[in-house]
């Protein structure tokens, strides 16, 4: 297994009390694959991904990446975040160019992979704008660019459409799935988006609140390049909807 | 803009006719309320010949020179010092918990309260000037610079620290950027403050510039030049604070 998580729980203490954002988690996640974390607000999916990207450290278990134990975040396991993280102060291209700085990489082949990466999310023509002359969508785009141009073998997503509408979301969300399929990365998505995570996931493993924990491990059986109106797909969506409870049974409540 | 402008005369021809309406209504000795024909003639005065009877013998465009060079040398070293303190202070928070006890008993302090130390410590001439602008500059931007810092968006620091960015990169490249706006902001509010506390800076030991123009003038019962130098340091004041915010428009 290349991403393990072993019995982690997380525990914040408030107002003398504690609380359990997380509780025995154990999760195993392959190289390549598409994981999404699904949830109801509370579920501490958000948590998880927060500790699998080093940024918070478990209360108890461990995180292994590659058999490494995960301390600290690390240019090789990049995180997107909901409000994209973009510096307003640089252009689009000298954001991504970020994580190459950080590397030490000259300005030459910086600019060229940058370019490369902004291609890649169809926002070549964008370069010298700065961030707040884009749409939310684009904006997140550049972010992903950012990230990818890196060259991370794992993504971290929290939430990473929630903050855009409808249309854009299934826009960006065939974009990300081809991406990753070409790159070959591995993503872990966090999302409360049903359908997004039946449309995108490999595996869903659906959470639920207090404490936050796995409640099951969905595998989705479909190809990519899903059909978001295809039977199958609601059939998966279904599953996952009775799952969390949302599904309502139909009872009869009276008679005629 | 042309606005403005329209503004700002009518405003200055109301204020100057009001003034000599009050002077010639009024019938008031010229040396208690001068009025703006007799403050004019002594601004030329100042400007071509400098003031009669003064100890020393200098022409009002040197007194600006010299006093604009003061300020320059302790409003540059009070914002370069407090922006640096300011980034490393607001990045290194825990350091600052303890420094800020210290800086929230300073700063209340007048500036000029200073005097008689900074006369001991640094001396006569320009030294007590500077030093003054510095206090009065160093403060304002110190701790606007660290709620900036403070205040960033954490998203930035995770992106920061994701990344792989090392420290200095971080201050350099994410914090300073970050922390700009607010910090452009307090530079000019800090500019206002550190040229009122010019004229106090010049008004002990210095034998030239605006502050030591007003004490000569007060000393030579010159009340038209006393004007006439107060005038001057408003609208050069005005002139400065215009350029920072030429400069705020042109960085952000």
């Amino acid at each position: 297994m290349y991403i393990n998580v072993k019995d982690v729980s997380v525990y914040y203490t408030q107002g003398g009390g504690t609380f359990e954002a997380l509780k025995n988690v154990s999760l195993s996640i392959n190289q390549g694959e598409f994981v999404c974390l699904l949830g109801p607000s509370g579920c501490g999916k958000s948590t998880l991904l927060n500790l699998l990207a080093g940024f918070e450290k478990p209360t108890k278990g461990e995180i292994l990446i590659g058999e490494k134990q995960v301390t600290a975040p690390a240019p090789k396991y990049l995180t997107i975040f909901q409000n994209y993280g973009l510096f307003p102060w640089r252009t689009v291209l000298h954001n991504v160019e970020l994580g190459l700085e950080a590397k030490g990489m000259r300005r030459q082949a910086r600019r060229q992979q940058a370019l490369k990466y902004l291609e890649m999310v169809g926002l070549a023509q964008a370069k010298d704008k700065k961030p707040c002359q884009l749409s939310g969508g684009m904006q997140q785009r550049v972010a992903i660019a950012r990230a990818l141009a890196a060259e991370p073998e794992i993504l971290f997503m929290d939430e990473p459409f929630g903050a855009l509408d409808a249309i854009t979301r299934m826009k960006l969300q065939d974009d990300i799935l081809r991406i990753c399929k070409e790159e070959g990365k591995t993503i872990i998505f966090v999302t409360h988006d049903i359908e997004e995570a039946v449309f995108l996931a490999d595996r869903i493993v659906v959470m639920e609140a207090n404490p936050g924990s796995v409640q099951r491990i969905v595998e989705v059986e479909m190809p990519h390049e899903r059909d978001r109106t295809s039977d199958d797909f609601i059939v998966v969506r279904d599953k996952v909807f009775a799952l969390m409870h949302l599904k309502k049974d139909k009872e009869v409540e009276y008679y005629i | 803009m042309r606005k403005k402008v329209w503004y700002t005369a009518v405003s200055l021809a109301v204020l100057i006719v009001i003034w000599e309406a009050a002077v010639l209504l009024g019938k008031f000795p010229e040396v208690l309320f001068p009025s703006p024909a007799g403050v004019w003639s002594a601004f030329w005065q100042l400007w071509e010949s400098g003031l009669p009877g003064s100890s020393s013998r200098v022409v009002l465009g040197t007194h600006i020179l010299v006093s604009l060079k003061r300020f320059f040398i302790g409003y540059v070293s009070a914002v370069v010092t407090a922006v640096t303190a300011g980034l490393l202070l607001g990045w290194f928070s825990k350091v600052f918990y303890y420094i800020n006890p210290i800086v929230q008993l300073v700063r209340p302090i007048a500036p000029v309260a200073w005097m008689p130390f900074i006369v001991l410590w640094f001396g006569i001439g320009d030294a007590p000037a500077v030093v003054i602008i510095f206090l009065a500059g160093f403060f304002p931007v110190l701790l606007s610079t660290v709620a900036a810092v403070e205040h960033m968006d954490p998203v930035y620091r995770k992106v920061a620290r994701n990344f792989g960015l090392s420290q200095v990169q971080t201050i350099r490249k994410v914090v300073f950027p970050a922390a700009l706006p607010q910090i452009m902001n307090s530079l000019r509010l800090a500019l206002g403050t550190a040229w009122i506390f010019l004229v106090s800076g010049e008004m002990v030991g210095a034998q030239s510039g605006l502050g030591f123009l007003i004490i000569d003038a007060k000393n030579c019962l010159r009340s038209d030049a006393l004007l006439a130098t107060m005038i001057t340091i408003g609208v050069i004041g005005l002139l400065l604070d215009w350029g920072i915010r030429r400069l705020e428009k042109l960085v952000l």
